[in-house]
């Protein structure tokens, strides 16, 4: 099998429902006028606040994300592993139900304020505004960038650890000279990820960034296309969003140094710079903004769903129903983006690691992601119009769902499951070429003891994904169909705010619990000191 | 191996699996939160099937606007008998779509305090926006929206996005019907109040009941649920003594149906009491003819609009893009 | 009596199953190679020494100081491994540099005595080259130079040039020996290749199974009759 048959077909899909659904749209346009369309003023100031805004979300993002991995890297202590799994479930859960987390925290009656009249200070209303915007932002996707970053760390072969120790490298020494390298070699990946996230935010942005102000360019697509219904208008917005975004973030991956990952025995040595006063107090600070900022809003949603309501909704069996339904999507939609992602991954790596073109390999595996800048309703719409024309959309509803959750999914299993597949071929490429092993065998015998636990993460996170997310499905219309962030929806749009608190208390625990679930049952026992 | 066989079993448990349905069946476009079980959906679809020996199949889109793509989107060969839960403010485009038909219903005893004569729209339900307050945080509401408007800046307000939300949308229409070409400079002062603007309902409604402001937009109806389902007397309405912009919501049947007859029984049965029952405490709002049984108790304690403020449709079909144009200036300077 | 450098006394540590036990000395200036099959325990008895690892019970005494509870950057020991003793991403000179100030923050006097210490073992003028640039023979050079600009007495060796080719092999091991003399440097050495004792250490000692089964003067150890396990491990050929 030719290398790069794998990867072609997985991008031909991505390709094929993407371009798909933005030809399809553009072809039902009455007209496509791009120059009408992309002339106004009004536009360009609207897309220079969202650069603008994804821009400081990412840097800050990132630079909080550092000395958290930092921390989590060289310290051991209590909850740990707990917080690692928090940190996965901050990107999962339903952004309107993070923001009702982070206003019970942050708002203007949020418990930090009320810590503050405690204290007997003045209020401080932060939070809807630029910092609001950071603030949602940050809870998203600093633990997914730091989780990225704390795998970079630990790939650091071990022995280097040793050669640290006897020369007295200090915590800053340590970071210039061991940790910063590996992390330079994953950082522009993650950060392109996470910026078109940002890029496309709409709730978050509108509702914490205050209001209109805060206007990106997915608020003039969701308006040009379910307000005016002008498709035109729609596609030729979707058009520049995703240019944009691709430009900019190819030109980040020129910033990727390919990595220089080597051998290692495998042995295990002790960091030297886990004493060190300053380092602790570093350390200390990153986890205590990592519990305002992430952990504690997402307290409040777990606190939330305690409420008068919370025996009635859990005795409903439409629940439960919502619950089995959502988990069988989940986990179809997972272990379909880790095909996906396996077969790009399978492509990319010997890209870079036999033919030495890490750069072609970044922007492979950058294409995966491309679909998270398309708006989800412009997706779901172009999808709509295609689809129809070939069979009954409502028969194609789970499949359908399932197959966009994957692709959705697939970025953040590429992220994830990049550096480890990279591993695994340094070490044992050459001999299984020798050996002709290959393929499932190959996987099957040699890779899987390494991959099995990256492997499980990248389907834990998958899977939680696609479990938070109302996909494509709110768009098409359902008749007996109901996951749970349907229903969490429905409850919300009818009064029903306590119940809606309730199952989203239900729906993030379900997500832990199957991060647990599959991080131990297929990455196997944990072992102390792992991230 | 094992674990695929039981994935597989465990999706046939859980999908649907259709009813082979020999009789007749009546398709329904309407918005989430209507079919939900908390909604007045399930009850409805048990009297109409009781009543007419058929099924009737609920669909359900994400919002108003929703049902209104979902229907130009699908064209002609759209799959609708009847659409139900469009707002006045999208009647114009969707009388354009072509796709609507005259229902050919004499609507008697309607209940509106506005007359309806429509050909193709009936209306099944209406409320007004109001603000909607926390009675332990602020003591004494403005009572009119000039007042709210020249109020001090200390007074805070969480409104939703006219952009994105009906009832932003609604409140947009109310500002200019009392305001009229002084609306921008309205706005401006409003804006001063605003924590924050948000997309949609939901999360402005969330945000207020988790105390971030003591007012925001809402229905007048909305006191209603508190008071019934949660014996909460704490949020009510205030009162705007220029009138409240009222919100009609509309239900019509499709060209292209298989069953006219069918989908204009099920628009009368919109209008009788087995349906408009479910109303007051499955969608919150009023209905549009007098029930036998009269409106719950707490419905007295509701605010009682002085004067309904209403454009007509086309007006707000022509003049809505530029007033968006205006509000966006006003508030973003 | 001779100054004894280093001595490790009832060293306890456990490695899977294997209980281990040291107890050997060496001399000040003189260089001690420490033999024996693979798995024998002899890379963690270098650990010990350098601190990487803690033992159960027992002591590591160097230049008369009990260091066992020291750890390794505090310890007057400098290390030299197989492989990943260098920093990829840091040019030769920078290595080097490391030994002088771990922070790299280096005075004129300071860069000269690396450029110094890189022609000592024959690098003259590779000071920019990055270790990827360079031969397997270099890299364990930049190594070796680095050691010496540490100006440990100690220096501990854990087959590094186990993966050269023997003339260079025997070569590095002729400037190990030379660097020794010069500066006064105590060696350990650990191979298990028996020539390489012959040719650089006056003393050995062979290691079997976590334990110090023999060790005296090299040519004595390698043409004993006993141990038994020795004289396997020796083969039939005599040295």
């Amino acid at each position: 099998m030719p290398w790069w048959l794998p990867a072609t077909l997985a991008l031909a899909l991505v390709a094929a429902v993407v371009g798909g659904a933005l030809l399809a749209l553009g072809l039902a346009a009455p007209g496509l006028d791009l120059p009408g369309n992309l002339g106004d003023a009004y536009l360009w100031r609207v897309v220079r606040f969202t650069l603008f805004q994804a821009t400081l979300s990412t840097v800050i993002s990132v630079a909080l994300a550092i000395p958290v991995a930092r921390a989590l890297a060289r310290r051991q202590f209590i909850g740990r592993g707990l917080l690692l799994r928090l940190f996965s479930l901050s990107l999962v859960i339903p952004t309107i139900v993070a923001i009702f987390g982070i206003a019970a925290v942050h708002g203007r009656t949020g418990w930090v304020n009320d810590v503050f009249a405690l204290l007997g200070f003045e209020r401080a209303h932060y939070l809807y505004g630029l910092i609001g915007i950071l603030i949602g932002h940050v809870f998203f996707n600093m633990p997914f960038i730091a989780r990225i970053l704390l795998q970079a760390i630990e790939a650091v072969p071990p022995e280097t650890w040793r050669v640290a120790s006897q020369y007295g490298l200090r915590s800053r020494d340590i970071f210039r000279l061991i940790e910063w390298p590996a992390l330079r070699t994953v950082l522009p990946g993650a950060a392109g990820l996470v910026f078109m996230l940002c890029f496309t935010s709409f709730a978050v942005v509108l509702t914490l960034g205050g209001g209109p102000k805060a206007t990106t360019l997915e608020v003039a697509v969701y308006q040009a296309l379910r307000f005016d219904f002008d498709l035109g208008r729609a596609v030729a917005l979707a058009l520049v969003q995703l240019c944009l975004c691709t430009a900019i973030v190819l030109a980040l991956l020129q910033l990727a140094v390919p990595s220089s990952m080597t051998l290692t025995e495998g042995r295990r040595y002790e960091r030297p710079d886990s004493g060190g006063r300053l380092g602790l107090a570093t350390d200390i600070g990153a986890v205590v903004v990592t519990l305002g900022l992430v952990v504690l809003p997402l307290a409040a949603v777990a606190v939330a769903g305690f409420n008068a309501r919370t025996l009635e909704v859990l005795s409903r069996w439409e629940l439960w129903r919502a619950v089995g339904q959502s988990l069988v999507i989940a986990l179809s939609a997972a272990i379909l983006a880790l095909l996906l992602g396996g077969a790009i991954l399978v492509s990319s790596r010997i890209l870079r690691h036999r033919l030495g073109r890490p750069g072609a390999a970044g922007r492979l595996e950058l294409s995966a992601s491309l679909i998270l800048v398309v708006p989800p309703f412009v997706l779901a719409t172009g999808l709509f119009i295609l689809l129809r024309q070939v069979a009954d959309v409502f028969a194609l509803g789970m499949p359908l769902v399932i197959l966009v959750n994957a692709l959705m999914a697939l970025p953040f299993v590429v992220r994830f499951l990049g550096g480890p597949m990279m591993e695994e071929a340094l070490r044992h490429d050459r001999l299984c070429q020798s050996l002709g092993i290959a393929g499932w065998n190959r996987l099957r015998l040699i890779e899987w003891t390494g991959l099995r636990r990256p492997g499980a993460l990248a389907l834990a996170v998958a899977a939680t994904l696609s479990l938070g997310d109302l996909g494509v499905i709110a768009l098409f219309g359902s008749q007996d169909f109901a996951t749970l962030p349907l229903l969490l929806y429905q409850a919300m749009g009818g009064f029903r705010l306590s119940e809606a608190a309730v199952i989203a208390a239900v729906l993030s625990l379900l997500c832990l619990a199957l991060f647990f679930a599959i991080e131990w049952g297929l990455g196997g026992l944990r072992r102390r000191g792992h991230a | 191996m094992r674990l695929a066989t039981f994935l597989f079993s465990a999706a046939l448990a859980v999908l649907p699996l259709s009813a082979q349905a020999a009789e007749k069946t009546l398709t329904v476009y309407t918005y989430d939160s209507f079919t939900s079980d908390w909604g007045p959906g399930p009850a409805i679809k048990e009297a109409f099937e009781a009543d007419c020996g058929c099924t009737l199949e609920f669909v359900a889109l994400d919002s108003s606007i929703g049902v209104l793509s979902r229907l130009r989107l699908e064209g002609e060969n759209n799959k609708a008998d009847v659409v139900l839960g469009l707002d006045l403010n999208i009647l114009a485009e969707a009388r354009d779509s072509g796709l609507l038909a005259p229902h050919g219903v004499t609507p008697q005893n309607l209940a509106l305090p506005v007359a309806w004569d429509d050909d193709i729209f009936l209306p099944f339900d209406y409320g007004y926006f109001a603000f909607v307050y926390d009675t332990e945080t602020l003591a004494a509401p403005p009572k009119s929206l000039k007042e709210l408007v020249e109020a001090p800046d200390d007074l805070k307000i969480i409104l939703q996005d006219p952009r994105t939300s009906t009832p932003g949308l609604g409140l947009l229409l109310w500002v200019r019907k009392v305001y009229g070409d002084e609306a921008p400079e309205a706005w401006a002062r409003l804006a001063k109040k605003t924590v924050t603007t948000t997309k949609g309902w939901s999360e402005a409604y969330g945000l207020f009941l988790e105390g971030e402001a003591p007012m925001v937009l809402s229905y007048t109806t909305s006191p209603a649920y508190h008071m019934i389902a949660e014996d909460e007397q704490r949020y009510q309405a205030a009162a705007f003594a220029e009138g409240h912009y009222m919100q009609v919501e509309v239900a019509a049947m499709t060209k292209s149906t298989d069953d006219p007859d069918l989908a204009r029984r099920f628009l009368e049965f919109m209008l009788s009491p087995g349906f408009q029952s479910t109303l007051p405490t499955g969608q919150w709002m009023y209905p549009v003819i007098d029930l036998p049984e009269g409106l719950p108790e707490a419905y007295n304690r509701l605010v009682d609009p002085a004067q309904p403020l209403l454009f007509e449709a086309e007006e707000v079909a022509a003049r809505r893009g530029a007033w968006v144009e205006e509000w966006l200036q006003a508030v973003t300077r | 009596m001779p100054d004894v450098m280093l001595r490790v006394e009832g060293l306890t540590f456990r490695y899977e199953d294997m209980e281990m036990r040291f107890d050997l000395a060496v001399e000040r200036g003189a260089c001690l190679a420490v033999l024996g099959p693979s798995g024998a325990g002899k890379s963690t008895l270098l650990n010990l020494i350098a601190g990487f690892d803690r033992p159960l019970a027992g002591q590591v005494v160097i230049a008369g100081q009990d260091v066992t509870t020291w750890k390794p950057a505090a310890r007057p020991v400098t290390s030299l491994f197989q492989e990943h003793n260098l920093f990829a991403h840091l040019s030769a000179g920078e290595n080097v540099g490391l030994g002088l100030d771990p922070g790299l923050r280096l005075d004129a006097a300071q860069w000269r005595q690396v450029s110094e210490a890189l022609a000592r073992v024959d690098l003259a003028g590779l000071e920019q080259r990055r270790p990827g640039q360079l031969s397997g023979g270099q890299r364990q050079r930049v190594a070796l130079a680095r050691s010496l600009v540490r100006e440990k007495p100690l220096l501990l060796l854990d087959e590094p040039f186990s993966a050269l080719d023997p003339g260079l092999r025997l070569e590095m091991l002729d400037l190990v020996q030379q660097l020794q003399r010069e500066r006064g440097l105590t060696v350990v050495l650990v191979s298990h290749n028996p020539r390489d004792a012959l040719r650089i250490a006056e003393a050995s000692a062979f290691l079997y199974q976590g334990q110090v089964l023999a060790q005296g003067p090299t040519r004595a150890l390698l043409t004993a009759s006993e141990p038994p396990e020795l004289r396997a491990f020796l083969g039939p050929e005599s040295l």
